[in-house]
C-alpha cells in the first residue's frame, strides 16, 4: 500500500499544470498539450492526478466516481483535501468516462448569488482518436470550433444543453487525456454534430 | 530559477505561498468559466499598500511561471513609479524576464490602460482594479448588488446613463465605462479610458481582473463579446482626439496632456510609451518631436 509520489518540483510543476488548465478553460474545445511528470495514483491517470495536486487542498472537498474510489488515499494524503460522498457537496469531482456514468445534474450547480460555488468535473478519457465532432460556440471560441472527445455518453449533448439552460449556474468540465486537456466551461454551447 | 531569485531565499517563487496561489488559481478558473462575474477570493496582504495594485499583483503571482516575460504598465507607461516597482518586485521574487515591448510579453499587468498594439492569443492581460462592482455607487449594499447581478437586473445602470444624457446631453462617463460581457454580466472594466473599451471586445488575449482590497477576481476569456452600454439614439462613442501626438504624430492613440511651462504651454503625447517610442524609432515625428536615429549595433 504505497502512496503515489507527488511532484518532484511542486512550485514549478503546479504552475505549469495550472497554466495548462487555465489555457484549456479559456480556449474551450481546443486540446491544450499537457503531460505531467507523475505516475498514476491508483486508478487515477497521471494528468488527472497532477490536476488534483495543483488545485486541491484542505479548503476544498472532492468527489470520486466509483471506478476511481481507490484514488482516495493518494489524494487525501498528498493534498489534505476531504473526500465527500455527495457529489452535490464537492468543489471538484473525478470521473472516468470509460467506466462511470456521467450525470451532470448530480453535481453542485452553484447558487444564483454565487454561481462560482459549483463543481468542476475532471473527466478522464483515453487518447483514442474520435471521429464524432460537435460544433461549439461561446466565450473563448472565435466564431465556432469542434469538440472531439472519445467516450462521451450517448446523452451528453442533451445533458450539456440542460447544463446551459441553468447558466450562469452549471458545472465546468475538464476532459483529461494522456497528452492533452480539453476545457468545456458552462458558457460553451453545443450546436449539434459537424457534418 | 535564476540567480536573482536565489538571492531572495526565504520567499517562495513569485512571493506568494503555494496554498494562496491554489486559492487564487481556483478563483481564476471560475472567473474564466463565468465571464464578467466577480469571484470572491481571500486577498492577502502584500508588501505594498492597497491601491497600489495588490489585486493585480496577486493574480500575476498566481499565473506567473519562470518562462514568462512580464511587462508592467501604469497609465500606459513602463517608466512610472507603480510600473517600475511592480516590475522590480517580480524580477526579485520570481527572477522572470521583463520587457517593455508589448509584442514580446506573455503577461502584461496594467493599471488603467490597454496597450495600443493588438494583443495576441498567447498573451494574458492582468488589470489592477480599485472598485470591481459597477453598481457600487448606485447601490452601496453588497447584498443588493449581488442580487441584482443574479437577476441580471441592470435597469439602474441604464437610468444612471440616461440621467447623464438628460443633464449633459451625452453620457458623461469617460473612464471605467460599464460593459456587458458575453450578454450576461455588467462589468467594471477598471478605470481604463472609454477609448480602450473597444479593445476588450473579441480580444485574442485572456483578460484577468484583480481587486485586492475588494477581494474580487473576474475575467474576460479570449474572443468574447464585450459591449459598452448605450442607447440606440445615444450610441457609445470612444474618446476622439483632434490633434496628433506631439512626439510621434500618431492619430490613433490615447493622449496624455503634458504641461510644459507656467504660461499655459502644453502638449499632447501618447500615453502608451512603448507605442510612441516604437513609432519614433520607425521615423515618425510629431510637431514638437525631434527625429531619433535608431540605435544600431554599430553605433553602440
Amino acid at each position: 500500500m504505497t502512496i503515489a509520489q507527488g511532484f518532484a518540483e511542486p512550485v514549478r510543476e503546479q504552475q505549469r499544470t495550472f497554466r495548462a488548465v487555465m489555457d484549456a478553460l479559456s480556449r474551450p474545445t481546443a486540446p491544450t498539450p499537457y503531460s505531467s511528470s507523475l505516475g498514476k495514483a491508483g486508478p487515477l491517470q497521471a494528468n488527472a492526478y497532477a490536476i488534483a495536486l495543483t488545485l486541491l487542498d484542505f479548503e476544498v472537498s472532492y468527489h470520486l466516481a466509483p471506478s476511481l474510489a481507490e484514488a482516495e488515499r493518494h489524494l487525501t494524503f498528498q493534498t489534505g483535501s476531504r473526500r465527500v460522498n455527495d457529489a452535490g457537496q464537492a468543489q471538484f469531482a473525478f470521473i472516468d468516462l470509460r467506466h462511470d456514468p456521467l450525470d451532470l445534474a448530480a453535481y453542485a450547480q452553484g447558487e444564483p448569488d454565487y454561481p462560482d460555488r459549483s463543481t468542476t468535473v475532471v473527466a478522464l478519457c483515453d487518447g483514442a482518436p474520435e471521429s464524432k465532432k460537435l460544433v461549439c460556440r461561446g466565450p473563448g471560441i472565435a466564431a465556432s470550433s469542434t469538440l472531439s472527445v472519445p467516450g462521451l455518453p450517448a446523452d451528453f449533448v442533451d445533458q450539456w444543453q440542460a447544463n446551459g439552460t441553468r447558466a450562469p449556474l452549471g458545472i465546468d468540465l475538464l476532459f483529461v487525456m494522456p497528452e492533452a486537456i480539453i476545457g468545456l466551461p458552462r458558457s460553451t454551447r453545443i450546436f449539434g454534430e459537424a457534418r | 530559477m535564476s540567480a536573482t531569485a536565489e538571492n531572495y531565499r526565504g520567499y517562495n517563487f513569485a512571493y506568494l505561498d503555494e496554498q494562496t496561489k491554489r486559492m487564487i488559481r481556483r478563483a481564476i478558473l471560475k472567473a474564466i468559466a463565468i465571464p464578467g462575474y466577480q469571484v470572491p477570493f481571500a486577498s492577502r496582504e502584500m508588501p505594498m499598500p492597497y491601491g497600489w495594485g495588490t489585486g493585480g499583483v496577486q493574480v500575476t503571482a498566481a499565473i506567473l511561471g519562470p518562462d514568462d516575460i512580464l511587462k508592467v504598465i501604469d497609465q500606459g507607461a513602463d517608466d512610472t513609479t507603480n510600473a517600475v516597482s511592480i516590475r522590480q518586485f517580480f524580477e526579485k521574487t520570481a527572477g522572470v524576464q521583463t520587457t517593455t515591448e508589448t509584442g514580446k510579453a506573455t503577461i502584461i499587468q496594467t493599471r488603467h490602460r490597454i496597450p495600443e498594439a493588438t494583443l495576441q492569443d498567447h498573451q494574458v492581460l492582468v488589470y489592477q482594479v480599485p472598485i470591481p462592482e459597477p453598481l457600487r455607487f448606485l447601490e452601496p449594499r453588497e447584498t443588493e448588488t449581488r442580487t441584482m447581478h443574479a437577476l441580471a437586473e441592470y435597469g439602474l445602470m441604464h437610468v444612471k446613463l440616461y440621467e447623464d444624457i438628460a443633464q449633459h446631453g451625452h453620457i458623461a462617463k469617460t473612464y471605467d465605462y460599464p460593459v456587458l460581457v458575453a450578454e450576461r454580466y455588467v462589468m467594471a472594466p477598471s478605470p481604463i479610458p472609454k477609448f480602450d473599451n473597444p479593445k476588450m471586445h473579441q480580444s485574442g488575449a485572456l483578460q484577468l481582473f484583480g481587486a485586492g482590497r475588494e477581494k474580487r477576481i473576474y475575467a474576460i476569456p479570449p474572443h468574447t463579446e464585450v459591449v459598452s452600454l448605450d442607447f440606440e439614439d445615444h450610441p457609445f462613442e470612444p474618446t476622439k482626439f483632434t490633434e496628433p501626438c506631439a512626439l510621434c504624430g500618431a492619430l490613433d492613440s490615447y493622449l496624455d496632456e503634458v504641461i510644459t511651462d507656467d504660461k499655459g504651454g502644453r502638449m499632447f503625447v501618447c500615453s502608451d510609451t512603448h507605442h510612441c517610442e516604437s513609432r519614433r524609432a520607425e521615423g515618425h515625428v510629431g510637431a514638437l518631436g525631434t527625429p531619433i536615429t535608431p540605435v544600431t549595433e554599430a553605433a553602440e
